[in-house]
């Protein structure tokens, strides 16, 4: 089997992840994104894992390690929607305001 | 070209499809329901790169918890979720732009590297969770530890976010 076999559908699930990150407005959405790019990631991090024959099975390993912090980063990720959504009501990523704060001191590069 | 190459090719476009289903879905918990596929095709994808052990762990910890995480936190916010749920932003063609160029760019810089490499299926070492466990705590052991220990922060951190009434 070709390398290139599973490295071309990792670019294409990378470039789909960065899509959905800059384009989509709802919140959960980038956060789907993120997690086709983490995808895309531990495909690659697999893929030559195989080609090495790697005795320590060092890119299996950290795709496991990628998929901990996935869990992790989701799990903080919907906390943060949560807290939005109760906060104002949407979850409309450009929708937001920056807070009250951060325009007190300084706001005009923002 | 064998029959591990057929396979796999045919999961790899079930995996793409399922994935532009995906971001282009205008409703957010269909998008949610594509992701079990993009998810599922990839944990075959591992299975037949010879990782086994990571296999199961993305069928476990991706479909059965992050995937049901998203739709128990959709069901939370009672957030619209019908038609138009999930619309796209104002600079949607600028993103396609970006993103093809990415994929063209990352696909070109794979290819000028490992081009013509072959994956020798004579020699795979399939994954098992024996050699895994065995790379995981001997090699990997500090790291392995110190994943924990974001973890817990992690979950600590989200109850403090979720907590009502939290400053």
């Amino acid at each position: 089997m070709s390398l290139m076999l599973p490295l071309t559908v990792s670019c294409g699930l990378f470039g789909l992840g960065i899509y959905a990150v800059l384009a989509r407005r709802h919140a959960v959405m980038v956060l789907l994104g993120v997690e086709l790019m983490l995808n895309a990631v531990s495909l690659n991090l697999v893929a030559f894992d195989t080609w090495w024959a790697d005795t320590l099975h060092t890119g299996q390993s950290l795709t496991l390690f990628v998929i901990a912090l996935a869990a992790a980063e989701i799990g903080l990720g919907l906390a943060i929607v949560l807290a939005l959504f109760r906060a104002v009501g949407n979850a409309d990523i450009d929708a937001q305001e920056p807070p009250a704060s951060m325009l007190a001191e300084g706001g005009d590069e923002l | 070209m064998t029959a591990v190459t057929v396979v796999f090719a045919a999961l790899g476009v079930v995996t793409l499809v399922s994935a532009f289903l995906v971001v282009t879905s205008d409703q957010i918990v269909h998008a949610a329901l594509w992701l079990v596929v993009t998810l599922g095709a990839i944990a075959g994808l591992y299975i037949l790169l010879a990782a086994e052990l990571v296999a199961w762990v993305q069928v476990l910890i991706y479909i059965g918890s992050v995937v049901v995480l998203l739709l128990f936190a959709l069901m939370l916010t009672r957030a619209p979720s019908g038609p138009g749920s999930a619309t796209a932003t104002r600079n949607q063609p600028l993103a396609a732009v970006v993103a093809g160029a990415v994929t063209v760019g990352l696909g070109a810089v794979v290819w000028a590297g490992f081009g013509g490499e072959v994956i020798d299926e004579d020699e795979i070492r399939i994954g098992t969770a024996e050699r895994l466990g065995d790379a995981l705590f001997r090699t990997w052991v500090l790291p392995f530890e110190v994943l924990s220990v974001v973890l817990l922060a992690a979950l600590v951190g989200a109850i403090v976010l979720t907590r009502k009434g939290a400053r």
